[in-house]
């Protein structure tokens, strides 16, 4: 029986004028191709449309969780918290934007760092979460990601890490460029400890993240449909003053021109990581149950 | 050749003028006028002073992408002997954008390399406006590469507006050749001395930027963002960019008391195109001091010192959890 025939007709019978007894949130419209969708199997299908296959945007912890076998998960650098050292103003002040994303997201910062394991193979993963500020990378981020990596390299686990960002955090001046550079050379340590870092691109990577570690992966994998690059689509319309191609910055886009390794399904994203993980470091391969 | 003048200059150039009209009088007047000429040169230098004295962040700004200012080749030309200029990125092109190459610098091999901007419309045009395409960050990158295999420190010079954003650039893998460049410099093993002459302009100018030594002319740049850029964004409106410019803190001083760049190099009166020769000496003496100081650390304390000084960057506090 599939999902319509399970759900819609004791609804439509039991109450068939009151729309306000469907509880909140129990239908979900696919942004892609407006299906819709009950939220439960929208969930089961880890927020991809069963009916479409688009990739709908997840937070930090759900992505975690996505990722992450269930036991022993441990988070690392939520003790690194931002601060506004330079008193950045624009039509807000940066405090209310952090207090505002707070609310938001639960989160205190753009990122969530994680050791745990995948598939039984112990890791560190990280995960942006788009919705605070978009994403952007700060000193917090930074230093997070830094922490991670630290902690890969003391567990002897390889490094991942789960790109959804709008770029650098201009609230935080100079010092959000510079954690490209401060992210981008933690990685020499891990490289140097031989311990693989998989970057994944999720919708959207864009500015000073992807121009620092996302792309120095020693896998590069995507989610289908990813809008991923350096320069926002606008900015560029605007430079070179005509349409883009249809396509363009798409995840299929960069593996058709040679930027990424693969693009993969959120759904086999366990298997594959844990794939990639195993046979770069020379290990058997791991049973594959999702 | 005459000094183009910014906005805030006006009371200067207005000054000058007369200074210009007198000059051709006196050319055919029997009365001795110059000593009513020297009175003004040394009202029009006081001005000047007293302008420069104060000018704000985006006033700033402006000075940094003076017309007249020197760039990358100028100092090139200043400063070092037997520049062989190398090209191309051995993949696709040559970026006119990134020039770079083997020198002397008191005898010393150095390799330079620096952002190049385009002095008339056509220059401009050959150098893209001073924007890097991935070809420009990969040819960089392969002279570091060169530089290192001989043990030739590298000096690099900073005045960009931005990588380039455009389709080529992006599907040639600009973010790539970026991150690249950042990953590849943290561990050179060669001293590599940064000097921002003019735009520091986001991850188009942090490409080329990490190094042991970092410094900044008095009224060079360095920002995540341009104050135009940042005010489009957040405020809507482009026209906020003296607003933007200000809270961004993009100016040498500023980034010196955060502690993101070592060193600023004091300009001329007026900025570093109202006298390049002046700046060429400061620049000179500055990069034989950091040359020295680096050349007498092993490569290990540098390439440690160069990490730590990564790690540092950030601000950020730390809370109990749980």
């Amino acid at each position: 029986m599939s999902w319509l025939q399970k759900l819609l007709p004791p609804k439509i019978k039991s109450k068939p004028q009151g729309a306000k007894s469907v509880p909140e949130g129990l239908w979900s419209k696919c942004s892609a191709c407006e299906a819709v969708l009950y939220r439960t199997d929208l969930d089961n299908n880890l927020d991809v449309c069963p009916k479409c296959g688009h990739h709908n945007a997840i937070s930090a912890r759900k992505r975690l969780d996505y990722l992450l076998d269930q036991e022993a998960r441990f988070e690392i650098g939520a003790e690194v918290q931002p601060v506004d050292f330079l008193k950045f103003k624009d039509s807000k002040r940066y405090p209310e934007r952090l207090t505002a994303a707070k609310e938001d997201t639960g989160e205190d910062d753009a990122l969530v760092v994680m050791q745990g394991s995948i598939l039984s193979l112990p890791v560190v993963v990280c995960a942006f979460e788009f919705k605070f500020i978009g994403g952007s990378m700060g000193s917090v981020v930074g230093e997070r990601f830094t922490r991670g990596a630290k902690v890969a390299i003391e567990q002897n686990v390889p490094f991942i890490c789960v790109a959804a960002s709008g770029g650098a955090r201009m609230q935080e001046g100079l010092t959000s460029l510079m954690q490209m550079a401060k992210t981008s050379a933690i990685l020499t340590k891990l490289a140097e400890a031989r311990l693989p870092f998989i970057s994944i691109l999720t919708d959207p990577t864009m500015g000073g993240v992807s121009a620092s570690f996302a792309f120095l992966g020693d896998i590069v994998m995507a989610e289908p449909g990813a809008l991923i690059g350096f320069a926002g689509p606008r900015v560029i319309e605007q430079t070179v003053r005509e349409t883009l191609p249809e396509g363009f910055q798409r995840a299929e886009f960069l593996l058709e021109k040679g930027a990424i390794d693969m693009i993969v399904d959120r759904r086999h994203m366990r298997q594959r990581i844990a794939s990639a993980i195993t046979l770069l470091m020379r290990q058997p391969a791991v049973s594959g149950s999702a | 050749m005459k000094t183009t003048f910014l906005d805030f200059e006006q009371p200067i150039a207005e000054l000058e003028g007369k200074i210009e009209q007198l000059r051709f009088v006196q050319d055919d007047s029997a009365v001795d006028i110059s000593v009513e000429i020297g009175h003004l040169q040394k009202k029009s230098q006081e001005l000047t002073k007293s302008i420069y004295a104060k000018l704000t962040p985006w006033q700033i700004s402006q000075v940094a992408r003076h017309p007249q200012r020197p760039y990358t080749l100028d100092y090139i030309k200043g400063l070092f002997s037997d520049f062989e200029e190398l090209h191309g990125d051995r993949a696709f092109s040559d970026d006119p954008a990134i020039v770079g190459g083997l020198a002397r610098f008191n005898g010393q091999t150095i390799m330079v390399i620096g952002h190049q901007k385009g002095r008339d419309t056509k220059e401009k045009i050959f150098r893209n406006f001073g924007m890097p395409r991935p070809e420009g960050y990969r040819k960089a990158l392969r002279m570091m590469r060169l530089a290192e295999k001989f043990g030739i420190p590298v000096l690099t010079f900073v005045d960009t507006t931005g990588a380039y954003p455009g389709v080529g650039a992006e599907e040639r893998g600009q973010s790539e050749a970026i991150g690249r460049n950042l990953f590849e410099m943290t561990r050179l093993k060669v001293p590599v001395i940064v000097t921002v002459i003019g735009e520091g302009g986001s991850g188009g100018a942090l490409a080329i930027a990490i190094g042991d030594i970092v410094q900044m002319l008095q009224y060079a740049t360095y920002s995540v963002i341009s104050p135009e850029g940042c005010a489009s964004i957040l405020w809507k409106s482009a026209e906020k960019a003296p607003e933007a410019a200000e809270t961004l803190g993009i100016t040498a001083t500023r980034l010196k008391t955060m502690g993101l760049v070592d060193k600023v190099l004091t300009e001329p009166c007026g900025g570093a195109h109202r006298d390049p020769q002046a700046m060429i000496t400061t620049l000179r003496k500055s990069l034989q001091d950091a040359l020295k100081q680096l050349q007498d650390k092993s490569i290990d304390e540098l390439l440690e010192a160069r990490f730590e000084r990564l790690m540092g960057y950030g601000k950020f506090k730390e809370v109990a959890i749980g």
